[in-house]
């Protein structure tokens, strides 16, 4: 079915900005610095803003009772299809850091891919994200290459952290049988082509950051596909709290 | 391409709208933000307002919607606000008294595409402080106190002011 794919689809392109979007506002607060706790914040604000779009979208798709809440709120873990670096903890600064970065250099070259999706609101909803999404890899690169080339200790964390999410970073840049399908209906773009441009992208950043590339064999990871790691439940937990002691609860 | 519309030849609806303002930045109207897109008459007491949000999550945008209905039901009209992504906001849409406004309030305005490159990322001194107007300023933070601005000091007043960034 046509429109199942897309509504599959725009989940999986709303969780993954959410799902991070969840993990940098539990930072609200708790940032190393003030600028970087404010930074943090509003980039899981302008996250949320786009997830809004895609899940407004879905809303309409699936008609009767589901809204952009319901659909954000009242899925199990399983109907979740993000991937599985997002959900990671924020160990310390540097897994945020890098976490955010490995995610913005692939988000931004899918929205500019996406600007051109056969879908107007996709297309309309990435040329209004990607805006946003440049200032974020901006944030982030500008980190990487501060604390990698900072001083023994930050390289070294930064080091901890890229060795821990890296293998996981294939997932992003590896289509799921959803964004197979949406390619082939010129909704998406071809993943396989996008990966290169994203790879050759991270190295460079890796290396003029003083960080190395790691040795390492690609995790095995599924989150697309719904199995999440041990963190997407406690995040859940968290994340659905409100909604699940207060149903249809509205502030 | 449907950009904003700065004006409505409705003199009363118009008057209406440029009291609406942006609850975080009071002294610009959304008529001078660039926000409304197209207003129009379904009724005779009835309006469709399309408006832009500026940035995806900004939770003013929430906030500017319900102003308009209740700005024009007190003046007798039913109200439906519209929000259109399609083409996507940038500042250029600001107009040239929103600029003066801003700057009058404390907020440097959006520089050129090209300025703000060069001072949000090679960080040189090219944003005027809107206190004393000297350009010897500094980025203190890309990411300031709304999704739209960016956290600066001027260096010769010393004062910290905040820099609308450009959105293009």
């Amino acid at each position: 079915m046509k429109s199942n794919n897309l509504y599959q689809y725009l989940l999986l392109l709303g969780d993954h900005s959410m799902i991070l979007g969840h993990r940098l506002s539990e930072l609200c607060g708790h940032g190393p610095s003030l600028e970087t706790d404010i930074a943090l914040t509003n980039i899981s604000l302008d996250l949320f803003g786009q997830v809004r779009s895609y899940f407004q979208y879905a809303a309409k798709l699936a008609g009767g009772d589901a809204t952009e809440n319901t659909i954000a709120y009242l899925r199990t873990e399983r109907k979740y299809l993000s991937s599985t670096i997002l959900e990671q903890e924020n160990r310390d600064f540097a897994h945020v850091i890098v976490r955010q970065f490995l995610f913005d250099v692939y988000h931004r070259l899918l929205l500019e891919e996406l600007q051109n999706s056969k879908d107007d609101q996709i297309a309309a909803i990435a040329t209004k994200s990607l805006k946003e999404v440049k200032y974020h890899l901006r944030f982030s690169t500008s980190w990487m290459n501060r604390l990698g080339a900072g001083t023994e200790e930050s390289n070294q964390r930064m080091q901890v952290a890229l060795d821990y999410l890296l293998p996981m970073a294939h997932e992003l840049v590896t289509a799921s049988d959803i964004e197979t399908a949406m390619k082939d209906e010129e909704i998406a773009p071809d993943l396989n082509v996008l990966a290169i441009e994203y790879w050759t992208q991270v190295k460079a950043v890796i290396q003029e950051s003083n960080l190395k590339y790691p040795e390492f064999k690609d995790r095995v990871v599924r989150g697309k596909q719904g199995i999440h790691s041990e963190h997407m439940g406690r995040l859940l937990s968290e994340f659905q709290y409100m909604q699940r002691a207060y149903p249809n609860m509205q502030w | 391409m449907v950009a904003a519309i700065n004006h409505i030849e409705d003199p009363k609806i118009n008057a209406i709208l440029r009291e609406v303002s942006d609850p975080e930045i009071p002294v610009l109207s959304i008529m001078d933000m660039g926000v409304v897109r197209s207003v129009e008459r379904v009724g005779e007491h009835e309006l469709l307002i399309k408006i832009t949000p500026t940035y995806s999550g900004c939770p003013a945008m929430d906030t500017i919607a319900t102003d308009i209905m209740l700005a024009l039901g007190g003046a007798g009209f039913k109200t439906k606000v519209e929000l259109v992504l399609s083409p996507a906001w940038t500042t250029d849409w600001i107009t040239e008294y929103g600029r003066k406004q801003l700057q009058e309030y404390g907020i440097a305005p959006p520089e050129s595409e090209s300025l703000d490159k060069a001072a949000l990322i090679d960080g040189k001194r090219v944003v005027a402080c809107p206190q004393c107007k000297s350009k010897n300023t500094e980025m203190v933070s890309q990411f300031g106190s709304t999704a739209c601005k960016a956290l600066f000091k001027c260096l010769d007043c010393l004062e910290p002011f905040d820099y609308f960034k450009c959105l293009k």
